[in-house]
């Protein structure tokens, strides 16, 4: 019985030692969070609830990251198609390049896009002539954040499309689909798991912008950017509660959304 | 109807060069390649989803090259199915005719239609990772015919199938050509589904039509390497076949009579390898059911083997080892036995 155990220890020990491993990587990731939600105060939580500049900015974060995942949707889908669907000289060029907002620091990014949105450059300039301006403004926070974040829907969208077998938009096609009911009918429906982990990603990657949106706007505050004025002009008693509400109150939408992406995979 | 003029496609480094084709209304015609012919390519090309850098297409005399896919009137099988796995075996089927935007009366009566002639009823409401290949052939093929295509094209549609629903695949395909009449242009590697299934044939190598005819004609007459090794390695005959009487099964072709295991009847065709014929001199005695007597009439010596052909007056041809020919002494001209198994007959 005890040598079988111990086979069977020296048959899985690949297997153990990497769950050994990875449990400090997790642990790694849990502790902290954990820690910050638990060691705040219930009470001090619900009055930083009730505080109405804590609301707003966490509701100005809930909601741009919204808009800018929208845009994020209309313009992003379709290139992720397009770049499954064809190749071109320089097409990794172009991957590459979508990739690049997530590799660079994110106050670059920032100081980036001031250079064509703020007052002064023609972006700016164009936009302010339609009564939307960037600087200090909520149009600005959704640029930063699509800026920053369109790339995870982009690939995650791009390789979901390219998973589709392409025989299948073939038989449509034969079948009497155009090229568009092809596209809504057969490729969007057979996609869709991955275009929504990716929306979910940018979504979830907005909220947590900070520094290109501080750059362009850093006001009105979204919630990071509040938790970090906090940390700065009051300390660390101040920012805690914010930033464990603004943690519990994203894992709660993020946990209810993966629910729905992955929940239902069986079928 | 349809027909191929001088049609090129270059999918470099890939080129399907000059194919000039016909193929009647109602015809089932096989076109035969090995793999990387470009048979996919054809079909694909035909049913304008690849263009074409020159050349022709005509179906019922209407010129077809620059159509869109979904105007051209062609039903298409690809050999794993490509059923959309998103949809039940009822809404991949009546999918063509949504998009065509039937009437709902005239779509349930189409997918009574079908569902009666491919006998899949009890499918309609599965989903396509439930069904053996069997049912997905079936689903596959009710779609394609669904919008009531004049052309069907099948790519290795009955490969991916075990022996069993291969062969009564085989069968519903064919009468489903002749009810319908419709024109069948079937792709496959497999020389036996080619003599069962043609009207029409012809072999695709290399990107180039390299012979066309009847079956019976291209492997009688093969001016090809391809067909010509494929002739030389099988005994292909066609005949009947009715009960034994002891509950097996007999092969008619001209005056001879061969003892084969089949559960199928009727005009069919029988392959026997030539590695399976057993030559002596004498007759022998053996557990073999099938011993017939008959005449040498040709030795062609590939070196360390011989392919003998002996004449009952139908031709076998037999394989042997050079060892076992010269110490036979199975000459030209002299007469010889050949025996083999019951079991060793393929019946298609």
């Amino acid at each position: 019985m005890i040598k079988n155990t111990f086979q069977y220890l020296h048959q899985r020990r690949l297997t153990l030692t990497f769950l050994l491993i990875g449990m400090v990587i997790l642990l790694f990731i849990f502790i902290p969070l954990g820690r910050m939600i638990f060691s705040s105060n219930p009470s001090v939580l619900w009055n930083t609830l009730l505080d109405k500049e804590v609301r707003d900015s966490i509701w100005l974060s809930i909601y741009t990251a919204l808009i800018a995942t929208a845009f994020g949707l209309f313009f992003g889908v379709p290139l992720a198609y397009f770049l499954a669907r064809h190749s071109f000289p320089g097409k990794r060029l172009v991957e590459a390049l979508i990739d690049v907002p997530i590799v660079v620091p994110h106050i670059a990014a920032g100081i980036a896009l001031l250079f064509v949105f703020g007052k002064n450059y023609f972006g700016g300039k164009a936009f302010d002539a339609i009564g939307i301006g960037f600087r200090d403004a909520a149009p600005g926070i959704i640029i930063a954040m699509i800026f920053v974040s369109v790339p995870f829907l982009i690939n995650s969208a791009k390789q979901g499309f390219e998973d589709v077998d392409e025989r299948l938009e073939k038989v449509a096609r034969t079948l009497g689909a155009s090229p568009w009911q092809t596209f809504f009918k057969i490729s969007l429906p057979l996609a869709r798991r991955s275009i929504f982990g990716g929306t979910v990603m940018m979504w979830a990657r907005s909220i947590s912008e900070f520094g290109a949106v501080l750059v362009l706007t850093s006001h009105p505050s979204i919630a990071p950017i509040l938790v970090y004025d906090r940390l700065v002009e009051h300390g660390l008693e101040y920012a805690l509660p914010v930033a464990s509400l603004l943690i519990i109150i994203t894992l709660v939408i993020f946990v209810v959304l993966r629910y729905f992406a992955y929940g239902s995979k069986k079928q | 109807m349809i027909r191929l003029e001088n049609l090129t496609v270059q999918l470099k480094p890939f080129t399907l060069s000059g194919i000039n084709l016909e193929v009647q209304r109602g015809e089932y015609f096989i076109i035969l390649g090995p793999t990387g012919a470009g048979k996919t390519l054809l079909l694909e090309t035909i049913a304008g989803l690849r263009k074409s850098d020159a050349g022709s297409i005509f179906i019922n005399d209407v010129d077809v090259t620059r159509m869109e896919p979904e105007r051209r009137r062609i039903g298409f099988v690809y050999q794993d199915y490509a059923l959309f796995p998103h949809l039940s075996v009822k809404d991949n089927i009546i999918f063509g005719l949504k998009c065509r935007r039937v009437p709902k009366t005239d779509i349930a009566d189409k997918l009574k239609r079908l569902t009666e002639l491919l006998n899949i009823g009890p499918l309609l409401g599965r989903k396509p990772e439930t069904l053996s290949g069997g049912e997905k052939q079936k689903v596959s093929l009710a779609r394609a015919l669904s919008t009531d295509p004049d052309v069907v094209l099948l790519d290795e549609p009955i490969s991916a199938l075990d022996p069993q629903q291969r062969e009564s695949i085989q069968n519903d395909l064919k009468d489903i050509c002749k009810k319908l009449n419709r024109t069948f242009i079937h792709v496959t590697h497999n020389f036996e589904e080619a003599v069962a299934l043609g009207d029409g044939m012809a072999v695709l190598s290399d990107g180039r039509l390299v012979q066309s005819g009847t079956p019976e004609d291209i492997f009688r007459h093969p001016n090809s390497e391809l067909v010509a090794k494929f002739a030389m390695t099988r005994n292909i005959f066609s005949g009947s076949v009715t009960d034994d009487g002891y509950g097996g099964a007999i092969f008619t072709v001209a005056n001879n009579k061969l003892e084969v295991v089949t559960e199928l009847r009727g005009q069919l065709h029988a392959s026997i390898r030539p590695e399976d014929i057993l030559i002596s001199k004498d007759m022998l005695v053996s557990s073999a059911r099938n011993s017939i007597k008959g005449k040498i009439t040709h030795v062609d010596d590939r070196g360390a083997t011989r392919y003998i052909t002996v004449s009952t007056p139908i031709q076998f041809v037999c394989l042997v080892t050079r060892r076992s020919h010269e110490e036979l002494g199975l000459a030209e001209g002299s007469e010889a036995y050949i025996t083999f198994k019951a079991s060793a007959v393929h019946v298609f």
